[in-house]
């Protein structure tokens, strides 16, 4: 299967990669890491791809890792659509002090939007 | 997460304080009463009423199924939080909570100087009676007596019964986008 997984530069997304890629080397899926646009993201997209691959080389996963521009949910879902990706992977969320389950505004515009399937990684 | 939540400048209204005996409109005696998080027996009694919560009332993934499950969440939540619970002949009927949103010890000797996330649970066959009502109030005066000043919570943004008995006591809608409407209540 070929697998989009996209980030933001946030712990939860190098989550969602770490467990991305433990099922990628499962499942033999070929995976592509977009990196997206969130500028008031913990970490730059800069220092996001470098981490992102730092996970991947540790792993000996080959992946592609790339940036997208632009808003960050409309330009994943773009990318997936027309990169000819079976799945969409985004992290699945993070959690209140209470432990509630808390969903961005990418979430949820991938949610609402991916023609492709979507998984949430917890 | 502190960062950009707006709370209202005004504080809310004055809030009743446990403990306190009211009647809910099925003309059941309810105790309202605060209970020691950090004492186990006190933690005990809310695992007893949380493993019969209904998962259909869940909200946001609590609380957990499974009593190990449920357990666990306790042990996280309940030290450092502040509780009221409401009491029904002996049993525990409804559990209104703050947890606070820092991890420092430090932090949280001083209520006034972070802020508290709230969530209440009412048992099924309790519910519709005005319970939740009374365990808000009784909640927000007893942390105001303890010094909280700001708290805030997520709903689910469709669950228009909860954040009308939100706004009820006070709460007030703040910035989000996502499928959770958060809110927030000053209470000094």
């Amino acid at each position: 299967m070929n697998v989009l997984l996209g980030i933001a530069g946030s712990d939860e997304g190098i989550e969602a990669l770490e467990k991305t890629v433990e099922r990628t080397l499962e499942a033999g899926d070929d995976l592509t890491v977009a990196v997206v646009d969130k500028p008031e993201a913990e970490r730059s997209q800069e220092a996001t791809v470098e981490r992102a691959e730092v996970v991947l080389a540790e792993a000996d996963l080959e992946a592609t890792v790339r940036t997208l521009e632009g808003d960050p949910g409309s330009s994943l879902v773009d990318f997936a659509e027309h990169g000819g990706f079976d799945r969409l992977v985004i992290g699945g969320g993070t959690e209140s002090p209470m432990g509630k389950i808390r969903l961005g505004p990418i979430a949820e515009f991938v949610l609402l939007n991916a023609t492709t399937t979507v998984t949430l990684v917890r | 997460m502190t960062d950009g939540r707006l709370y209202p400048e005004e504080p809310a209204g004055s809030f009743p304080t446990p403990p306190a005996t009211v009647a809910d409109r099925e003309g059941r005696s309810i105790e309202l009463r605060t209970i020691d998080g950090g004492d186990a027996d006190d933690r005990e009694a809310l695992v007893e009423m949380y493993v019969r919560f209904d998962p259909t009332d869940r909200a946001q993934g609590i609380p957990p199924t499974g009593e190990d499950r449920v357990r666990d969440w306790i042990e996280t939540i309940a030290p450092e939080g502040i509780h009221v619970v409401a009491v029904h002949e002996g049993e525990v009927a409804g559990h209104a909570t703050l947890v606070p949103e820092s991890d420092d010890p430090e932090a949280i000797e001083e209520p006034a100087g972070i802020t508290w996330e709230l969530a209440i649970f009412v048992l099924a066959a309790y519910q519709q009676a005005g319970i939740g009502t009374h365990l808000l109030e009784h909640l927000l005066g007893h942390a105001e007596g303890l010094g909280v000043e700001r708290v805030w919570l997520t709903v689910e943004r469709w669950n228009a019964p909860a954040i009308g008995l939100y706004e009820s006591v006070g709460f007030e809608r703040c910035g989000t986008e996502s499928f959770e409407q958060e809110m927030a209540i000053r209470l000094a």
